[in-house]
């Protein structure tokens, strides 16, 4: 498998011309293909790691690729945890990558001992 | 089929047989544990991980708790300095739990509650709606009395369980699994080992650790044990952005943790992952060894979720997941040995609290095959127990 779009010549589907579109992932411009999801355009782009974990910043991005482990959940137009392996993406998508830090200083409780 | 001889075979490569098979093979024992799956593959892999007091009312229960919650700090600490920065970590967190309630009954006998608790060596904060709503600033204005508890904490289970395995064979514990054990060997009224799907096991000690199928291998070996599989349902949302920083319970949870009551219960247990997933439980059931998914068990966690935490009705479930709790007619755990086959010891129906009392009830077992003080008491949980009705261990 590759995340390289298919040459439509050679493509046995036989898909139709889809229009250019352009989304921006954190400011950086992805041009894709109507009818790609978003997930496919950053890895069509070479993307392959946007969202950080909360404990170690670790980078993630598509791992399942089909919705079930959300380990590429973006936020797109203004709309948090969207997985980007599912949303089709439109031409103008503003999508930023998500990084829920960890609490930066412990919750402060009183506590007797 | 392999021969093998040992000072102790442990069945099951859960929690408890993993932390007793650490405490025996500390001793110098040489210990075997066989298990019919993998590492953690029950009910150590099914629930949330929890290490509780707030649950537990003054008792024999709350009394291991506590001493568990001493043990895990320690353990939790040993484990991560022997084992190094290679392997993952217990995650021990001693994040603190607020029990909540939103009624003025409830509200009394939570703070009456806690008073026995604290009088039981228990540290408790006593708060009203508003100091309940400073540990917790997204809990719902209806809450209007809390009590917080710092000794609750937690571990990554399956996490805490490879690593007290791992820990057990550096002291040269050997760890066998994907194999059952199929039944016992005797010599003069004694056990002396066991057979196993694919090895026969010599040793004068067989402890019983398999959790809500212990009674299954028990009657393996020819004894009788009535623990009986309790069946709980959690449900985990998506990763959110942390808003919830305790181990955060509806006061009715424990009412539920005691009740024999063989329908579905329900009780908000609602905690934020460091991931930043949200886990929602609780549920028991007594439906066997059922594993099919209950979307109503599913349903009625989401709603009595959003009592204590309104915006989570804007969350989305990612999956939900359940496991089978070994659950004991009196609501006690089983540790030490089976006088009706000498040799045999069992270690089981910790119901939900297995992975907290894991390295209080290793603690226990240990001094009881070693013939050593023990630093509890361990009569209240001897199979002999007036609390188990004699017909149910016969």
């Amino acid at each position: 498998m590759t995340p390289t779009p298919v040459d439509p010549s050679r493509d046995p589907a036989h898909p139709r011309e889809s229009a250019l579109i352009t989304i921006t992932l954190d400011g950086r411009e992805v041009i894709g293909r109507s009818g790609q999801t978003v997930a496919g355009m950053m890895l069509a782009a070479g993307i392959q790691q946007w969202r950080r974990t909360s404990v170690d910043a670790a980078p993630r991005g598509v791992f399942c690729g089909i919705g079930v482990c959300f380990d590429c959940l973006v936020t797109i137009n203004g709309l948090r945890d969207v997985r980007a392996c599912l949303r089709r993406a439109r031409d103008g998508d503003v999508v930023v990558a998500q990084h829920d830090r960890l609490p930066a200083t412990p919750v402060q409780h009183p506590d007797p001992s | 089929m392999s021969r093998l001889t040992a000072d102790v075979i442990v069945v099951g490569a859960g929690i408890v047989g993993a932390a007793c098979a650490r405490s025996l093979a500390a001793t110098g024992a040489r210990v075997v544990v066989v298990d019919r799956g993998p590492a953690a593959g029950g009910t150590s892999s099914a629930g949330e991980g929890n290490l509780l007091v707030s649950d537990k009312g003054p008792g024999p229960e709350l009394d291991l708790a506590l001493h568990a919650a001493q043990a895990w700090e320690r353990t939790a600490a040993e484990l991560d300095d022997e084992l190094g920065p290679a392997f993952p970590s217990v995650e021990y967190e001693p994040k603190g739990g607020l029990v909540v309630t939103s009624s003025a009954a409830g509200g009394a006998a939570l703070l009456t509650f806690a008073e026995t608790q604290r009088a039981a060596g228990v540290r408790t904060v006593p708060v009203d709606g508003d100091g309940a709503r400073e540990y917790e600033p997204q809990l719902s204005p209806e809450i209007t009395t809390g009590v917080f508890y710092s000794q609750d904490a937690q571990v990554q289970p399956v996490n805490a369980t490879e690593a007290l395995l791992a820990s057990a064979r550096r002291r040269g514990a050997t760890v066998l699994t994907h194999r059952a054990v199929t039944g016992a060997l005797t010599s003069k009224g004694s056990i002396v080992g066991v057979l196993t799907t694919q090895d026969r096991i010599s040793a004068p000690v067989v402890l019983n650790c398999a959790g809500p199928w212990a009674g299954a291998v028990a009657a393996s070996l020819g004894v009788q044990l009535p623990v009986r599989p309790r069946r709980g349902m959690v449900l985990v949302t998506t990763r959110m952005p942390h808003l919830i920083f305790h181990k955060v319970y509806d006061g009715d949870y424990v009412a539920a943790t005691q009740s024999a009551d063989t329908s579905l219960q329900t009780s908000s247990v609602v905690e934020c992952t460091a991931g930043g997933t949200v886990l929602i439980g609780s549920s028991r059931e007594q439906i066997g060894f059922d594993d099919r998914l209950r979307i109503a068990v599913l349903a009625e966690l989401a709603a009595k979720a959003l009592r204590l935490f309104p915006f989570l009705a804007d969350a989305s479930v990612m999956r939900a997941y359940g496991g089978y709790r070994p659950y004991m007619p009196d609501h006690l755990p089983v540790i030490g040995a089976d006088p009706r086959l000498p040799g045999l010891f069992h270690a089981t129906g910790h119901e939900g609290a297995g992975i907290g009392l894991s390295v209080s009830t290793a603690d226990l077992i240990t001094a009881l095959v070693t013939g050593t003080t023990p630093p509890l008491d361990p009569a209240p949980f001897a199979l002999t127990r007036t609390s188990l009705h004699t017909e149910q261990v016969a």
